[in-house]
């Protein structure tokens, strides 16, 4: 089914007030209690904030950019904007100063909001760079005290400039609603690729409402869902669940107290619809696993056995396959012993549907969760599809697929294997730059998606191989996939991140991000003294390890016809964690593959050229934006 | 100049007048006048031994001196028994870090309330009418210090298993809780790394500009105190030395002397 889309954003709201008005739409923990907000409340909320818009004098069509953590109000603010005919912009909230000067003067925003003084900071840093800016609203007042009021206006305050005037502006906004429809523009995404300047993504009411309606089906979601909001806001991913969907099915959205409560409040809410890229899975396992290596004797053997169990029946039970009675009794033990308890100490007791994106996912890892009895699906997709371009269907899922079109999708893979697609979500073009729109979408509409992948005949499920431009050949012609290399290799809880090179080249090398927290409690356990990252990055033992987890790749890809040409011949483990503000990653942490090869261009050389250690300096940017040298000297190793 | 005269009495809170503290032989203050105006970040420094903490046991009434007066809010202060010294709302934190290690760290910092509470033993044993409503309201001033000194995500962990620099925000948070209306501060910085200083020496700005607290501090990184301090006062050897804005007491002749000794 895919009727036209007859609805906006604002108009689904004013639905939910009618239809679940006394139903909690939004909860936020403040002062250690979640505050709660019906659909109602939150439409009163929305309309008063529209008011205060109107009354700084907000034209139809300008561009108003949110910047902060996720917070209800700041959700509110957007869909405010949205009520004016406004566009809402939202930032990545930990982008330094540049990256946000630059957003902020390309979409040209005449006001921003910011979450707290932070925020505030940087924007006002970055004046010169946006010129059409005019205003700033803060919700936070902390620390704002003795700033300059002129432009800078607190968010209660809009309120007392509603009430010198309400009559006019509430006429003002009954005329602005009546005409926003659904083919204009909701809201603009700046992605932020892993080569170039950002790109800002529109997409209007129908491609964010088409999509959330079809991924909703597609999972059967309902008003009952609760979900977690606390992935970036500048991602299109929350915007679709936490606003898309949220507003389709009318489900609540909790926002935690901050980020570092963040897991705490996850067990708090149980969320029964849960997202999150790779690195979280990952990361709350090592944290899992660290604990477990802590526990006692007793409970760590309890652990040790039924997760065997697990690995071994746990997965055939989530697809639906049979197992003997003996193994499922087993199953149903460990169920109360081990599986239930772990769920609840992750939070994800009551998820009915999980999924990952973004990257790929490690098999162990995603096998670990659907073992324990978490339906954790995967999805592939991206801004300008508003997100969903394939999901995996519940009992159809596996570690190296990433599912089936989703509803109204049509893929297309040329014959270079680049996927395309189309759908109603489908982008409405790139921001101020109708080249980069040409060279990406054509005019029927089909989308280049960068990736290379092929579709699994057996069951119509896509494969995706790694990025388009990534994909090369050896110098004996072997193809050169760097990408399904690295994710062989992070599958490590040692293994942070990693860059692999050898596009024509004789043999492939990589270069190692230890993991902090899962080697440091190694070395904590094993005595091993160190007073820096860089110093246990460099430590022999730390390096050992690693050459066995690279070994252990090897073994796989030797066995893999195809990838054959890929093994690592050579590593070094760097000194220096890569980071988004250095612009090593992107704000998804994805690897900004060029950059770092320019970079860090005397370690590439070095890693062909025979030589056992290098010394190196690199630039680093401290968060709040200043920079400074380190320079270490580097061991290279041979597997 | 003397402080005490050029100011007016109803912009200071505190005013020491001619304080002599004596343990049996040995003079720990001798003679040392100086006051602390509402609002103001007052900071004691000198060197080790100088009588800074008994200047603090003497303002907050720990220690009665022998000599002198101490004027608190315009009134003469007497000798103050143990649980009047807790309801002056004059709030401290230790140069020893002294809070209930077993304790979570909102337990602890409810603790600073406990003078607010005044419900009886039954009622608080049955946590019924009084008492449940004098802990949620106690606990919602308790959860905006939380708030103010970003501390959520340890409100339930004991206070023996944080790191040093955390366990001092906490034991300002119990300070804080008791809402003083002076803050006494020994050695807020004492053990911390830099990035630690700077996150203490912001929240004592943001208190003192936010909240509006007084503050008194004792403080050896020099740097700190000269970047926090309205107005330094030195003491050296139980003796005032100098008074005055950070500038003019870092360009003293008797401070670099006391700092740096003289050849005799």
């Amino acid at each position: 089914m895919t009727t036209a889309v007859s609805y906006t954003i604002p108009e689904l709201l004013d639905r939910n007030a009618e239809k679940y008005g006394d139903q909690i739409a939004n909860r936020e923990k403040e002062f250690g209690i979640w505050q709660s907000w019906t659909w109602k409340e939150v439409q009163n909320q929305v309309e008063e904030i529209a008011l205060g818009y109107l009354a700084l004098g907000i034209k139809e069509g300008d561009h108003i950019a949110v910047l902060g953590r996720n917070r209800p109000k700041l959700y509110w603010s957007m869909v405010a904007a949205q009520r004016i005919g406004a566009v809402p912009v939202p930032i990545y909230q930990d982008a330094v100063g540049d990256e946000i000067g630059y957003v902020l003067g390309h979409c040209e925003a005449v006001l921003a909001i910011a979450g707290d003084q932070e925020q505030v900071d940087k924007i006002l840093e970055q004046q010169d760079k946006c010129k059409s800016l005019e205003q700033i609203i803060y919700l936070d007042p902390r620390g704002l005290r003795n700033y300059d009021h002129s432009r800078l206006h607190s968010f209660a305050s809009l309120h007392d400039a509603v009430d010198q005037n309400r009559k006019k502006y509430e006429k003002e906004l009954q005329a602005r609603q009546e005409k926003i429809s659904p083919e204009k523009i909701c809201v603009i995404l700046y992605t932020s690729g892993t080569t170039g300047n950002p790109k800002g993504v529109v997409l209007s009411h129908v491609n964010i409402i088409s999509a959330s309606r079809d991924s909703s089906e597609f999972d059967s979601l309902s008003q009952k869902e609760t979900v977690l909001a606390y992935l970036p806001m500048a991602w299109v991913g929350d915007f679709i669940f936490s606003i898309g969907q949220a507003y389709w099915n009318g489900f609540c959205v909790n926002c935690p107290e901050s980020s570092q409560t963040m897991m705490h409040d996850l067990r708090e809410i149980g969320p029964s619809y849960f997202f999150a890229p790779p690195r979280v899975f990952e990361s709350l396992l090592t944290t899992c696993m660290i604990r477990i290596e802590d526990a006692g004797k007793i409970k760590r053997s309890m652990f040790q056995y039924f997760m065997k169990h697990a690995r071994k029946v746990g997965v055939p039970i989530m697809t639906g396959e049979k197992i003997s009675p003996t193994e499922s009794l087993i199953y149903r033990i460990g169920e109360i012993l081990v599986y239930g308890p772990l769920r609840n100490v992750l939070g994800l007791s009551r998820v009915r549907v999980g999924y990952t994106a973004g990257e790929a996912i490690g098999p162990e890892i995603f096998d670990f969760y659907r073992s324990i009895g978490i339906n954790l699906k995967q999805l592939y997709g991206q801004t300008e599809a508003s997100v969903f371009i394939t999901s995996q269907p519940d009992g159809e899922v596996e570690a190296d697929s990433v599912g089936v079109p989703g509803q109204g999708v049509e893929l297309r893979i040329d014959d270079r294997g680049e996927i395309f697609y189309r759908s109603p979500g489908t982008f409405i073009e790139y921001y101020k730059n109708p080249e980069a729109t040409k060279s990406t979408k054509d005019k029927d509409g089909w989308v280049a998606t960068g990736d290379a992948g092929f579709i699994d005949e057996s069951n119509g499920h896509l494969k995706i191989i790694d990025r388009a431009k990534d994909v090369g050949k050896m110098a004996n012609g072997k193809l050169f996939a760097p990408k399904y290399v690295e994710n062989k290799l992070k599958f490590f809880p040692d293994i942070l991140e990693t860059v692999v090179f050898g596009n024509n080249r004789e043999y492939c090398t990589a270069m190692v991000n230890i993991d902090l927290v899962s080697v440091g409690n190694w070395a904590e356990r094993n005595n091993v003294v160190y007073s820096s990252y860089q110093e246990l990055a460099g430590h022999p033992e730390v390096y050992k390890i690693i050459q066995n987890y690279v070994r252990q790749v090897n073994e796989d890809l030797a066995g893999d016809e195809k990838l054959s040409g890929c093994i690592v011949k050579r590593f070094l483990v760097l000194h220096k964690e890569l980071d988004a503000d250095d612009g090593e990653l992107t704000r998804t942490r994805k690897v900004r593959r060029g950059v770092i090869e320019d970079k860090y261009s005397d370690l590439v050389t070095a890693l062909y050229d025979g030589s056992k250690e290098i010394h190196t300096t690199s630039e680093v940017t401290y968060e709040d934006g200043r920079k400074g040298f380190i320079s270490a000297t580097l061991k290279i190793l041979d597997v | 100049m003397d402080q005490t005269e050029a100011t007016n009495r109803n912009d200071t809170l505190m005013d020491i007048v001619k304080v002599t503290l004596r343990f049996g032989g040995v003079k720990a203050l001798s003679d040392v006048s100086f006051n602390i105006q509402r609002g103001e970040i007052r900071a004691i420094i000198g060197p080790n031994g100088a009588g800074k903490s008994s200047m603090l046991n003497v303002i907050n009434g720990f220690y009665t001196p022998q000599e002198g007066e101490i004027w608190f809010e315009g009134k003469l202060r007497p000798r103050l028994k143990p649980h009047q010294i807790a309801y002056q709302r004059i709030a401290r934190t230790f140069q020893n870090i002294a809070l209930f290690e077993g304790m979570t760290v909102l337990d602890n910092m409810m603790t600073g309330r406990m003078i607010y509470m005044k419900s009886g033993l039954l009622s608080q044993l049955a946590w019924w009418g009084k008492a449940e409503r004098e802990e949620t309201e106690n606990r919602l001033i308790v959860e905006k210090i939380i708030d103010f000194l970003e501390i959520q995500a340890i409100r339930k962990t004991p206070v023996g298993m944080l790191p040093y620099g955390l366990q001092k925000r906490v034991e300002l948070g119990r300070a804080l809780a008791a809402e003083p209306m002076l803050l006494l501060l020994d050695e807020p910085m004492a053990g911390m790394n830099n990035e630690e200083k700077e996150d203490m020496c912001r929240f004592i700005l943001d208190v003192n500009e936010e909240l509006g607290t007084t503050i008194a501090l004792i403080e050896h990184d020099m740097g700190v105190v000269m970047d926090l301090a309205d107005r330094v006062v030195v003491i050296d050897h139980g003796e005032k030395i100098a008074d005055g804005q950070p500038d003019e007491v870092r360009n003293d002749q008797n401070v670099i002397d006391a700092y740096l000794g003289v050849s005799h």
